[in-house]
């Protein structure tokens, strides 16, 4: 069975949610859609204060070609444009509408039924991508990258095939793994879509062999479908890394950056967002929607929820049983990679794919210890760095040492503090000598 | 005997060997440089805090002479040095120093923890700017102090120190040598390089929440919140509002100390300035009597 | 919510290895070993390990309170436990106390806590005290005594040991002596003379399997070692038969124990797989050079050191291959 090449480390799975269907969640009074929700420039509001607003009406706009506009994902009217302390800690602009009634726009096809490309035969690559443009669609993986974006190949790279992201190797996570399980046909269609917009004939879908359930099903639906092949991998952190996927299923090792997928052929996506495609191409449907789980071993109901975007994290929270009394961190995405959050007044986004909320104990890292240069970080770094070099590095400010040793390769996975017995906090330093040396690079190139 | 005296032939032509060698070498490999660098890196201070912006001290002095030989060395300062070092500088150069204002590091933030209460805990290595990474701190202020201490790392003269009690950085004017390192390891830019002032007295604004009133005001009690009550108070018109803060100009200011009654929040401090006179003191209950 | 939230970066989970673990995993896989050598060497053994751990704990427990006045003393991290054992098992049984002492002082005064404790010492410190010892005390370090006396400590019987015969074979130029070795089943077991942990192999590769399959440390330096002296002990044998046998050169002397515990040291071994290997090797034609050709019959702990010297430089032209260096097409 595939997999990626080097390091990887196997944390607990602990998918609580995965039995659990996916649950619509209740319309919040107020929801906030925060202007940054994807990697790139913010959006522009296009709404002033005390419009009425439908389901599917754009709030903002997207300013410049890395940058997508934002659907209110509720009908009512602006309360105020101002600013909210997003799930990246940071205060940024946000618009907030008040809830009033569910009144959709007339243009969104919101019946059940599945449209196929044979229903469909007149969509062009151009009309695809354009469609996800104005739909406002991002990676919904967490990375946020607009989705039209990597659905234009740049001059002088051309797609070979198509790679989507089935793997969702965070632990606790099971928005993905329920997603393949309830909307089978809709993501292949999106699979589909994807690959006529990039034009090519061959697509994988990797998904994890903790998830046979998700396997057995998605292979069986997508014998309908030529040219898309599902590819089971073994359970293995960070596969869901795009470098580390396309290097399982195609053999393919992506170069240090800035190269990207592109550059080997490869166009990678998540299955959220080839759902997202989907809807947005055959049901006109703008992303106004997503798939999040909220867990946590003190939850009292794990669950996955089909969240509106902009319905506050507490409000999901109180829907799961409520924050547990224990509760010592609360975490936006999964345990490896994501973020910390500062309060729960945080909204959903776009790249929201998980809510986890760890009690006390959990939560605190352990006692640091000096390394003892054990050497289980080198092999379980799955870019083949040196992590205990350029932590040291970092930590003593020798920028020449760790750019040397590749530091801007780094993933950020968390694959080398997880293992590392003396709970060093090897990432919070690396990632500091990774952002001082890509300014430095930056400098230069500004300079040339 | 005759082995005492190969022992001491043997390490006579040793030495002896090695000595030519190296003075050969030092004449073939001898790097020629001016010897005014020389000269003048003996009179800098040799701390190579780097606050020149210069790799070094004698980086420093190569730059100097470089710069004599351009004509001038206007601009050029050691900060640690200051004007009796450049004055020195000069002197070995042939040319006059540039006059130069004593300058001190000066933190402006005033959120300490019972101004700013902290509403979440940072668990992570001790430092401002990985703090920084995971959002706004442990406080919800999004530009005040993070009191992690990249500051008290970056000083050579173990000139700043974390107050225990406030949380919060301070600087020993004696030792502080304005050399900026500290500045320029604040990943919030909250410490400036500010004039020293007459006799050390100086006004300062102790807030860089750029955050509108209600929001700045909700975050931490000592916060300025751009109301603009100092501007109106000040007679020399040396207090400038931007980005809802207050901006005291020191070349304007007379330090006349009345923007600092102004200040509903606290926020403008007079620093090195004598206790007030018992009078102002007995003029506050008077007034608390009339309201 | 009665407690703030807590606030860190990724990751958020650990997957709870500690340096307890894997000290003590360690000291675990030492306990075959153990065994063993309380079978042959009684209460000799017994005494000499006791003492050796016992002195190793106390002069780490002082030298951080004491000399270094660190708040915390970190013998319970299991490193000078596991100094204490290894060290022991480098001795022969009848030392006395008083020389074990000076060792373990070398060891963790010298080897280890001069250079900053736990993770900074360039050397095995356990190595460090055994060699001072074998060069202040020739005699006492080389007299072993022969197995099966269990009760006896200083006054026991001694006997030449297999590295012995094969040194007087090579200096005598007669394949004759080497008949003198025990039969191979003998050396495995350990039923011959030796230092107290190193006679029986069978029990160390027991130790050596139950730390590969706890993922403790690497197959590289092991194997490397192990082959690389087989290989080129195997050469000699073929081109002259007055050098031993391979397998009687794996099973003898020190090379089992240095192999699998002393050379796997996490601090003092290089980080990546190929540097392991270029270690491994070293230490392998080092051992084979110094047993053949030096003063000493065995060179596995000199092998060792020599090559601790060399890690720095070694990680710094061993790197890891990075992802994407070479690009498949």
């Amino acid at each position: 069975m595939k997999t990626f090449r080097i390091g990887g480390v196997h944390p607990a799975e602990n998918k609580l949610s995965a039995a659990c269907p996916i649950k619509k969640a209740a319309l919040p009074k107020q929801a906030v859609f925060s202007l940054y929700q994807h990697i790139g420039a913010p959006a522009k509001p296009v709404v002033a204060k005390g419009d009425e607003v439908k389901v599917g009406t754009m709030l903002a706009d997207a300013d410049g070609f890395v940058s997508a506009p934002v659907f209110s994902s509720v009908s009512g009217k602006v309360a105020k444009i101002d600013a909210i302390v997003d799930a990246s800690g940071y205060r940024r602009p946000a618009i907030f509408v008040d809830v009033e009634g569910d009144v959709w726009e007339d243009s969104i096809d919101r019946s059940e039924t599945l449209v196929t490309l044979k229903d469909r035969p007149e969509l062009t690559a151009q009309d695809i991508v354009a469609k996800v443009k104005a739909a406002g669609v991002v990676g919904m993986g967490g990375a946020t990258f607009p989705c039209h974006v990597k659905l234009s190949p740049p001059p002088g790279s051309k797609a070979e095939c198509v790679v989507i992201n089935g793997v969702e190797c965070e632990p606790y996570l099971t928005a993905d793994h329920r997603l393949m399980l309830e909307k089978p046909d809709e993501i292949l269609v999106g699979v589909a879509l994807i690959m006529k917009a990039v034009q090519v004939s061959k697509a994988y879908i990797g998904i994890e062999n903790n998830k046979p359930d998700a396997i057995k099903l998605m292979t069986e639906k997508a014998a309908a479908y030529p040219g898309i092949e599902i590819v089971p991998l073994q359970v293995k952190y960070p596969q869901g890394g795009e470098k580390q996927l396309v290097q399982a299923i195609t053999g393919r090792e992506v170069p240090a950056p800035p190269a990207i997928p592109i550059q080997v052929g490869a166009v990678v996506q998540n299955v959220g967002t080839a759902y997202a495609i989907y809807e947005a191409v055959m049901k006109n449907k703008p992303l106004l929607e997503r798939v999040i789980t909220v867990t946590g071993k003190s939850v009292k109901q794990p669950t996955n929820f089909l969240a509106r975007i902009g319905t506050p994290m507490s409000q999901l929270i109180e829907e799961c049983g409520g924050l547990p009394e224990d509760t010592g961190k609360v975490i936006g995405g999964g345990p490896m990679m994501g973020k910390a959050l500062m309060n729960l007044d945080v909204p959903v986004c776009k790249g929201s794919s998980g809510l986890l909320i760890m009690n006390n104990k959990e939560a605190r890292r352990g006692e640091i210890q000096p390394c003892i240069r054990c050497a289980k970080c080198v092999s379980a770094c799955p870019m083949g760095l040196e992590p205990y070099l350029l932590a040291t590095g970092s930590a003593l400010k020798n920028w020449e040492l760790v750019e040397e040793n590749d530091i801007t390769s780094c993933i950020e996975c968390g694959s080398c503090q997880f293992t590392c017995p003396s709970n060093r906090p090897m990432l919070d330093n690396i990632r500091m000598g990774k952002s001082t040396v890509m300014a430095m690079i930056r400098a230069r190139n500004a300079k040339k | 005997m005759s082995l005492i005296w190969i022992a001491v032939i043997v390490l006579g032509a040793v030495g002896l060997i090695a000595a030519v060698v190296l003075f050969v070498a030092s004449k073939k490999f001898a790097v020629e440089e001016d010897p005014r660098i020389a000269q003048i890196s003996e009179v800098l201070p040799q701390a190579n805090c780097g606050g020149c912006g210069y790799p070094g001290c004698s980086g420093f002095a190569g730059a100097c002479v470089k710069a004599a030989d351009a004509g001038s060395i206007e601009g050029m300062l050691c900060p640690v040095g200051g004007q009796p070092v450049m004055e020195k500088v000069a002197s070995i150069l042939g040319m006059e120093a540039a006059a130069a204002t004593p300058k001190v590091a000066v933190v402006r933030c005033n959120g300490t923890c019972e101004n700013r209460p902290r509403v979440v805990e940072f668990d992570g290595v001790r430092s401002c700017r990985v703090a920084l990474m995971t959002g706004t701190g442990e406080t919800a202020c999004a530009f005040g102090c993070l009191g992690c201490g990249d500051c008290v790392n970056a000083c050579q003269f173990g000139a700043i120190k974390i107050n225990p009690q406030t949380g919060m950085p301070e600087v020993d004017e004696n030792l502080c040598t304005a050399c900026g390192a500290c500045a320029k390891a604040c990943p919030r830019k909250i410490i400036e390089l500010r004039p020293k002032g007459p006799k050390g007295r100086r006004m300062v604004v102790k807030c860089v929440n750029r955050d509108k009133g209600v929001v700045a005001n909700k975050v931490c009690k000592a916060s300025c919140i751009g109301c603009g009550k100092c501007v109106k108070a000040c007679p020399f018109e040396a207090i400038t509002l931007a980005n809802n803060l207050a901006y005291i100009d020191p070349e304007k200011c007379r330090l006349c100390r009345k923007c600092e009654e102004a200040c509903p929040k606290g926020a403008i401090h007079a620093v090195n300035f004598p206790p007030r006179k018992p009078k102002t003191e007995a003029e506050t209950p008077a007034q608390e009597n009339k309201n | 919510m009665a407690n703030k939230l807590i606030v860190s970066l990724s990751p958020h989970v650990h997957g709870h290895d500690s340096v307890q673990r894997n000290m003590y995993g360690v000291c675990l896989a030492l306990v075959p070993a153990l065994i063993a050598s309380l079978v042959f060497f009684g209460v000799g053994a017994l005494i000499v390990l006791a003492t050796s751990v016992l002195a190793c704990v106390f002069f780490e427990w002082a030298i951080t309170k004491y000399i270094l006045r660190r708040d915390k003393v970190t013998i319970g991290d299991g490193s000078a436990i596991l100094t204490g054992i290894l060290l022991g098992f480098n001795l022969p049984s009848n030392l006395p106390i008083w020389i074990i002492i000076i060792g373990a002082l070398v060891a963790i005064g010298i080897g280890k806590m001069t250079f900053g404790g736990l993770g900074c010492n360039p050397f095995n410190p356990a190595l460090v005290g055994r060699v001072f010892l074998l060069i202040s005390f020739p005699v006492q370090m080389t007299t072993w005594p022969v197995t099966g006396q269990m009760t006896t400590y200083l006054d026991g019987e001694t006997a030449a040991t297999p590295l012995a015969v094969m040194k007087e074979a090579i200096k005598a130029n007669d394949p004759s002596v080497l008949e003198k070795l025990p039969d191979s089943l003998d050396m495995l077991i350990g039923q011959m003379g030796g230092s107290l942990g190193e006679v029986s192999a069978l029990a160390l590769l027991i130790g050596l399997v139950y730390m590969l399959v706890r993922k403790i440390i690497t197959w590289h330096i092991p194997v490397s070692i192990l082959l690389t002296v087989f290989v080129l002990s195997g050469l000699l044998h073929l081109y002259n038969p007055v050098y031993a046998s391979p397998v009687a050169v794996l099973l003898s002397g020190g090379l089992m124990l240095g192999a699998c515990f002393m050379a796997t040291d996490y601090v003092t071994s290089p980080m990546t797989a190929k540097g392991q290997l270029v270690y491994g090797v070293a230490i392998g034609v080092l051992t084979v050079v110094i047993r053949t050709f030096g003063a000493y019959p065995e060179g596995m702990s000199f092998a060792i050191l020599i090559m601790n010297g060399f890690t720095p430089l070694i990680n710094t032209y061993c790197k890891p291959k990075r992802f994407g260096e070479v690009i498949k097409k």
